[in-house]
């Protein structure tokens, strides 16, 4: 195992040179999410070196650690104490580490239900591109100090800042846990999906795919008893190895010749008319749809139902849905605002910064 | 109005012309005794009578008034229901005061997708007694929540008990509409649970009115839990009870809410409501469990376990939903019980990690003694934010001034535990000098630099949540970093 180190002076000094010779720079550690995203170019700015967990209390609930730190590595010192990372990143790799996942922000099958990667974020120390470290939010539950810097870094893909130590919020591991499973069409699970929703039931997973809808209950263990019975349905044995498929997507589903979109739409979308396979995450607010359909008509459709699409697999460009002209124009100026010499991950999240 | 002051200000006589061409003359406030009743807001140690009051009711007209202010050059301060507690809808001489009380309706509720488009200056708690019933709740619930406003929620990012389980304001929406200071209309979020770009949603939760003006809120609403009972433990010692709070958590349950309150807020609000607590007690605990009835019953008999083996002395559990309101009864009055027993209080809201609990009392204890001021605890022990409340009247000469020091003291005292200034209430007039001392320059530049990209010209409720360089540099603070101070050898209060 490589030996936690600290590297945010080396790292930092790095920063400040390229923003100097207006240098820009493409950061990177586990490299398990460059298929998201712009293609970029720019001079490596590796981070894998600075990691370790820095500061883990069970007892408050948070977890500090370097940007570089392998997630599973955090994932294991969790679940040593009973604990867990309740938004349940994806991985998409064995080498991926916490700097990448929250920059990515992603979020696993449990998001609608616990949270999102951002949802957690508590504090987030960062090299912004002028090379200063700077430190943004805590370790405490609740922070108003000052704008909500940490939780803007979540899903930046590195364009405001170099991660260098996050603060999560994390949560105990649910006592008991099962799967029940329905077949129905997707029409059927979407008006399920949003029923089952509006019961205090402890739900963490609600997915549908080829005729078949799956329900994750997890909490305390007389909990999950009783909305079971009341659920019906059959139960998944195994039921770790599904939903890891489903978050990691490793079922076939996922292994498409065509395009993959993620739709990010209000839960009760209907189902879209789109050409294409759809398997709906989520609670119905995730849809993956492998289809050769046009860039354009998937976007104008999704968008017409108040939500957006971003290209996973495929050559769809620009990757993430287009802004409007305002926003954009925000955009940049934030950008500018962390970034004046536009050297961070340039062209990452939009061709334009 | 006044003719002769009108006519000593004349930009107000050239400001109140252009937007009477916009908006009817009654959404148009300028005479002394109209503007009154907005000189402050929850925090009325602080006050100011505002230029002009507008009272906007369509967003087109909000726009109309941002546009006006922004080739004016005016100051804009935004107001929501005015219940704040840290200055932050201080209103400014020089400015326009920017009230969004005619936003009260209910636009729309999806309870398909469990969710409701509110104007911002709908009432919290309107909210879950629209949905309620369809099954359903809006969580976050500030004890101020029967009065203060979702948009004010949102610019505050407010908290409430439930927060530990739940979450805060920025946890429980979904999308906003903001009119931004050249009065242009943008959508923050979207309609699906994320949005493309930035997260500007986060940024947005909490940034006081310095970044927008909030004109709609989609909120999410979560189901109504089947059941909830609340355990009422008592410790003679504030230490024990401050310890079982970090000892609930270890062991594996999250409350839906975890209260604590100390010896003098227990007798202080016990005179006011008998909500039947041990009065002989150092401190409660309230413990409120929620979920399916089965879950209830688990986590009842664990916290109990739990509180037992802490020591407490006496452990009630609620049996049915008017004994849980008895036992909330207490905690929710604790503010009004205050002024019974004081003239003025001055509530603090740091936020520190759970374990510091016990010493950080104890440590406000003895500065009560250093000033000479009275304090009773009242928090959210479960999330570690405190309020203390110090007890004082203004009438009596440096009685202010000497609360006002030992609430810097508290700040200080949080951050040395590793905690911050504000947990809830927002930095708004009152924190701002120890912002200076949470954050090092470099990090004040970068929430400058950041405030620049919304607002150029620094017109959205300038003065407020956080300092410039220069009056850090006068205010002379000591930074404190994460906890570390110079010479921790030394011993501090």
């Amino acid at each position: 195992m490589t030996r936690d180190a600290d590297a945010s002076d080396e790292l930092a000094f790095a920063v400040g040179l390229a923003h100097a010779n207006a240098t820009p720079l493409a950061i990177q550690a586990g490299c398990t999410k460059d298929f998201l995203g712009e293609a970029i170019d720019g001079e490596p700015l590796d981070i894998s070196g600075h990691r370790g967990i820095v500061n883990y209390q069970p007892g408050e609930l948070v977890l500090t650690a370097r940007a570089g730190t392998p997630l599973t590595e955090i994932e294991a010192a969790l679940a040593e104490q009973g604990q867990m990372l309740a938004f349940e990143p994806p991985h998409y790799g064995e080498t991926a580490t916490l700097g990448g996942t929250i920059a990515a922000g992603l979020s696993g099958p449990a998001r609608p239900f616990t949270g999102a990667a951002r949802d957690f974020v508590l504090g987030a120390r960062i090299i912004n591109a002028r090379g200063e470290i700077l430190r943004f939010g805590g370790e405490v539950m609740k922070n108003v100090a000052g704008y909500d810097l940490s939780r803007l870094m979540a899903g930046a893909y590195g364009t405001l800042g170099v991660l260098l130590e996050l603060s999560l919020k994390v949560l105990p591991r649910p006592g008991a846990q099962t799967t029940l499973m329905f077949e129905h069409d997707a029409a059927t699970a979407i008006e399920q999906f949003g029923r089952w929703q509006r019961r205090p039931w402890p739900i963490t997973g609600a997915y549908w795919e080829n005729g078949c809808s799956h329900i994750r209950l997890a909490g305390a263990s007389a909990s999950v008893a009783s909305a079971q019975q009341q659920l019906g349905g059959e139960t998944l044995i195994d039921d770790a190895i599904f939903w890891r498929g489903v978050r990691e997507q490793q079922r076939p589903f996922f292994a498409t010749a065509r395009a993959l979109w993620r739709l990010s739409v209000p839960p009760a979308t209907p189902r879209l008319e789109i050409d294409g396979e759809c398997a709906i995450d989520w609670g119905g607010a995730q849809r993956w749809l492998s289809s050769d359909a046009d860039a354009d008509t998937i976007r104008s459709t999704v968008a017409a139902h108040g939500g957006h699409a971003s290209v996973y697999r495929g050559h769809a460009t620009p990757r993430f849905h287009p802004l409007p002209e305002a926003m954009m124009t925000l955009h940049r100026r934030v950008k500018q605002s962390m970034d004046p010499a536009d050297i961070l991950n340039r062209g990452r999240l939009y061709p334009d910064f | 109005m006044d003719a002769a002051k009108a006519s000593s200000r004349p930009e107000k006589h050239t400001l109140i012309a252009k937007l009477a061409a916009e908006l009817p003359a009654s959404m148009v406030l300028h005479a002394d005794e109209d503007l009154r009743p907005f000189e402050c807001d929850g925090l009325s140690a602080y006050r100011q009578l505002p230029m002009i009051v507008v009272l906007p009711e369509t967003i087109a007209q909000v726009q109309a008034v941002m546009r006006i202010c922004h080739s004016e050059a005016i100051p804009v301060v935004a107001r929501g229901a005015g219940t704040g507690l840290s200055g932050g809808a201080l209103p400014l001489d020089n400015g326009v005061l920017l009230s969004l009380a005619k936003f009260n309706r209910i636009l729309d509720i999806d309870a398909a997708n469990r969710r409701a488009t509110v104007q911002p200056g709908v009432r919290n708690l309107a909210i879950s007694e629209a949905v309620s019933d369809l099954g359903l709740y809006y969580a976050p619930d500030p004890s101020s929540q029967i009065a203060c406003s979702i948009g004010g929620n949102v610019a505050e990012n407010s908290g409430g008990v439930h927060c530990l389980k739940y979450g805060l304001t920025t946890h429980n929406i979904i999308r906003l509409e903001i009119v931004t200071v050249d009065g242009e209309r943008l959508t923050i979020g979207s309609d699906g649970l994320d949005s493309p770009g930035f997260d500007l949603l986060a940024l947005m939760t909490g940034s006081e009115g310095l970044l927008g003006v909030i004109v709609e809120v989609v909120v999410k609403l979560l189901p109504q839990p089947e059941r909830a009972q609340v355990i009422l433990a008592a410790f003679d010692d504030v230490r024990a009870g401050g310890d079982a709070v970090a000892a609930i958590i270890q062991a594996g349950i999250v409350p839906a809410g975890l209260e604590m309150l100390d010896n003098p807020a227990i007798a202080a609000t016990e005179a006011f409501v008998h909500a039947g607590y041990p009065t002989d007690a150092a401190a409660i605990l309230l413990c409120e469990v929620d979920g399916t009835a089965a879950e209830v019953d688990e986590h009842v008999a664990d916290v109990r376990g739990v509180l037992e083996h802490a020591g407490a002395t006496e452990i009630r559990v609620s049996r049915d939903d008017a004994e849980r309101a008895l036992f909330w009864a207490g905690r929710k009055a604790a503010f009004p019980a205050m002024g019974r027993i004081s003239p003025d209080y001055y509530c603090m809201d740091g936020t520190i990690p759970r374990a510091a609990l016990a010493d950080v009392l104890i440590g406000i204890g003895e500065l009560a003694e250093k000033y000479g001021q009275r304090v009773a605890n009242v928090f959210h022990a479960g999330d570690g934010n405190l309020h203390p409340l110090i007890l004082y009247d203004a009438n009596q000469p440096g009685e202010l001034e000497r609360t006002e020091a030992f609430g810097g003291a508290i700040c200080q005292l949080c951050l040395e535990h590793g905690g911050t200034i504000t947990g809830e209430h927002g930095v708004g007039v009152e924190k701002i000098d120890q912002m200076c001392v949470q954050f090092p320059p470099a990090e004040l530049r970068q929430f400058h630099a950041l405030k620049q990209a919304f607002d150029a010209g620094g017109l959205l409720n300038p003065g407020k949540a956080v300092p410039t360089l220069h009056r850090c540099a006068e205010f002379g603070a000591m930074h404190v970093h994460n906890g570390d101070l110079p010479f921790p050898e030394l011993e501090r209060l």
